[in-house]
């Protein structure tokens, strides 16, 4: 016969304080375990969306980044003329000849610098990014000293909202536009004609070349192609893998350390889970006794005292992944020690992560439990009965 | 001494409770150690950093190179000693994942600038000899089996190419903040073939490091510097080495804070363990409590007794945690080593184990104390179990 489910519930809510102590000890370890997954989840997810399947960027050889390539006009205009680049409904190419330069600006409040990617765009640069909408303002005209910001600049760096300017390469710029970028790298960015910032900044070259593929599955040829062109020194990548190779040491670094804080926490709470349930036991052993007397079986018992233990086990995790929720407000914005700029990604939680938490969080509980369960069910009646 | 008999045999009662305890505790403050540590390590750049040295570099960003002619202006302004000055080559040895420091700087005065990093006297005069020369920190050395007389073949990634280095010494740190996992060889290697392949780009230098006569010169020199070159097209931003890592460091600071706040969430999650072992356990002894009281042993005894037992857990769990933190600490800091040039435990970080635990021990007392100070003696004989 089964002890009832209602049995081993009320056992828990008669010893409150050790109920809670023990949950909200799993909560916290949950609430980790599960932060950890959204920071992974929510870089990924910006990295994603930042970069466009159709879209290769195009780099010079071994550079391993925007910022540290360089393409002379020539190249550039080889480039362009390539029959694989799309056309756009005004009949222009889908490409883009850009320059990515660093600067470093003050933050808002604090006035610590931090770095920010300038982009120096052309006509195109918008198109070929559709996750990128213009909020306010307009766009730079071309020929001009005028910057269109991103969101996450306008609100974090001086000088860099609508109407305000920004001073760099001995000119001042005029902040004439907020672009909403949604959840992407480009939010982390301040966008310039290209022409006008390779005077200012004194560099005659282009540093990267982005263009639409007018069919998709074209890549590899075009790759293999312009890669053995003697005119060329460059290297093309989806766009897609290119910004995923941008934040692979960040990802890498998130993973270690977010599984190596798991372990060690989740056998901390275990130890917790185990420590009560031991006690738990322990207390009831008369109890116990009794259950046995009125007959229920050695498995009833052991199933009772686990599911005692799963269900504190679940109780921390729903608590656990509660809290984690309220982690999405926040928005982690941090230097990616690849590319040196600023990366600003969100906590994102996920179907997957919420099953994850959970499976977790029974995991922990029947861990704890077990032991302490198989314990209860191998007592001797009589012994039982005598012991308290 | 009764007392402390007490609170011995009281401890081991249940033994099993009580190592499973000391084990949690043990766990928690290995964690806490290491948490401790990466944060340390964030700042490894800037305990090394010395007080008599400034870095100057492009005010737009590091990014932007300066002209190489600056360096005969600086040794002109007094206060200024040595003048130094190097690129970021940025080159990666084989793969990318191979990551490590590598700088093309002015070998001599570089030296002469940084006399922590400490090369035999013959090593030394190879390395300034062989304009193709490189040297390389101990651990990096290591790491890739490198020994001296090898040819290392580092890809350009800033400045194209595979460039062509012979390793002529190996340094070693003089202090323990000392980056052993850096590579340099001679600036003039790197203008030179640049002169060739991308003349636009030579004559250019990343940054210049420069040694002040007194420390507490640095920021007139700082100023002298910067007004040197003001409405030049290579404006200078000149700031102490100190501030210059910390710059660095600030910009990561989210992670740092990151880890700074679960440090803190795993001495919750060990105060909750150790409370909840405490609370059990001084409630099965209420009954024995009360008898204490009637035998007149007053609040204050039974407290010493409470607060006795739980700080005695917790100093056993940390001092178990403090010895395993040495090795794990070693393990993490090689899987985590291209992040970490520098990761080795601190005494502080030690002292805030201790405190930690001492923390835990002491809160974990006061709920189980107070409770059983209250309660009124014929109550708690009255209660069973």
């Amino acid at each position: 016969m089964k002890i009832p489910f209602l049995y081993s519930f009320r056992n828990l809510l008669t010893r409150r304080l050790t109920t809670t102590l023990t949950a909200s000890g799993m909560a916290l370890v949950v609430f980790v375990f599960a932060s950890i997954l959204m920071l992974a989840e929510g870089l990924q997810k910006t990295l994603v969306n930042t970069g466009s399947y159709n879209n290769v960027v195009v780099i010079r050889k071994a550079s391993t980044s925007e910022v540290q390539s360089s393409i002379d006009r020539q190249q550039a205009a080889i480039l362009e003329t390539q029959p694989e680049v799309a056309f756009g409904t005004n009949g222009r190419r889908l490409l883009a000849k850009e320059l990515v330069v660093l600067i470093s600006l003050p933050k808002r409040g604090s006035s610590k610098p931090s770095n920010v990617v300038i982009r120096g765009i052309s006509g195109s640069s918008l198109l070929l990014r559709p996750q990128v909408k213009l909020a306010e303002g307009r766009m730079p005209r071309p020929g001009s000293s005028e910057i269109v910001a991103g969101q996450s600049i306008a609100k974090r760096f001086k000088g860099g909202g609508m109407g305000e300017t920004l001073r760099f390469g001995m000119r001042d710029w005029m902040v004439v536009g907020i672009f909403d970028a949604g959840n992407t790298g480009f939010g982390s960015e301040i966008w310039g004609d290209v022409d006008q910032l390779m005077q200012a900044f004194r560099r005659p070259v282009y540093s990267s070349v982005l263009f639409q593929l007018s069919d998709p599955s074209a890549f590899t040829k075009f790759k293999a192609r312009i890669e053995r062109d003697p005119r060329l020194t460059v290297e093309a990548k989806r766009e897609i893998i290119y910004y995923e190779e941008q934040s692979k040491m960040m990802a890498k670094f998130l993973r270690i350390m977010g599984l190596s804080l798991t372990i060690i926490f989740s056998l901390g709470a275990i130890i917790g889970a185990m420590v009560t349930m031991y006690s738990t036991v322990a207390n009831r052993t008369n109890e116990i006794g009794t259950l046995r007397a009125l007959g229920f079986q050695r498995v009833s018992i052991l199933g009772a005292f686990l599911m005692e233990s799963l269900i504190l086990g679940f109780l921390g995790g729903c608590a656990g992944l509660f809290c984690a929720s309220f982690m999405q407000l926040l928005t982690i914005s941090t230097m990616n020690f690849q590319t040196f700029s600023e990366l600003a990604f969100t906590f994102s939680l996920t179907f997957g992560i919420i099953y994850k938490s959970l499976a977790f969080s029974l995991i922990m509980g029947f861990l704890g439990g077990v032991l302490p369960a198989v314990r209860s069910s191998r007592m001797n009646i009589v012994n039982a009965l005598r012991a308290g | 001494m009764h007392l402390l008999r007490f609170i011995y045999k009281n401890t081991f009662r249940h033994t099993l409770r009580t190592s499973l305890t000391i084990l949690g505790i043990a766990i928690v403050i290995l964690a806490f150690g290491l948490l401790r540590t990466v944060v340390s390590a964030w700042y490894a750049g800037v305990e090394a950093s010395s007080v008599n040295r400034l870095v100057t570099r492009n005010s737009i960003s590091l990014v932007f190179p300066l002209p190489v002619s600056y360096k005969e202006k600086m040794r002109q302004i007094s206060g200024v000693q040595f003048v130094s000055y190097g690129n970021w080559f940025g080159g990666i040895y084989i793969d990318e994942k191979n990551f490590f420091a590598n700088f093309a700087v002015e070998p001599k005065s570089y030296l002469e600038l940084y006399p922590e990093y400490v090369l035999s006297p013959d090593q030394e005069a190879a390395f300034l000899r062989d304009r193709k020369a490189a040297i390389a920190g101990e651990k990096l050395a290591t790491k890739y089996g490198w020994e001296l007389g090898d040819t290392i073949i580092l890809k350009g990634t800033i400045f194209p190419g595979n460039w062509e280095f012979v390793l002529r010494g190996i340094y070693r740190g003089r202090d323990k903040s000392t980056d052993e996992t850096q590579f340099f060889f001679h600036w003039d290697y790197l203008n030179e073939t640049l002169k060739k392949i991308l003349p636009l780009r030579a004559d250019q230098t990343g940054f210049y490091l420069i040694g002040i006569t007194r420390p507490d010169l640095a920021e007139e020199v700082a100023i002298a510097i910067d007004s040197t070159f003001k409405n030049s097209l290579a404006e200078t931003l000149t700031e102490t080495e100190k501030a210059f890592q910390l710059g660095f460091v600030s910009m990561s600071e989210a992670i740092v804070v990151a880890i700074q706040m679960v440090s803190f969430v795993v001495i919750i999650i060990i105060m909750i363990v150790l409370s909840n072992t405490m609370a059990m356990t001084a409630r099965e002894r209420i009954g024995e409590y009360a008898i204490l009281k009637t035998l007149g042993f007053g609040g204050w005894y039974i407290a010493a007794l409470i607060f006795g037992e739980s700080l005695f857990i917790a100093t056993i769990g940390c001092a178990i945690g403090i010895i395993c933190t040495f090795p794990v600490a070693k393990v993490f800091g090689n899987t985590l080593g291209t992040y970490f040039p520098v990761f080795h435990v601190a005494a502080t970080t030690i002292c805030f184990d201790i405190a930690a635990a001492f923390l835990v021990g002491a809160t974990a007392a006061i709920i189980p104390t107070w409770r059983a100070i209250r309660i009124r003696i014929a109550d708690g004989l009255r209660r069973i179990g």
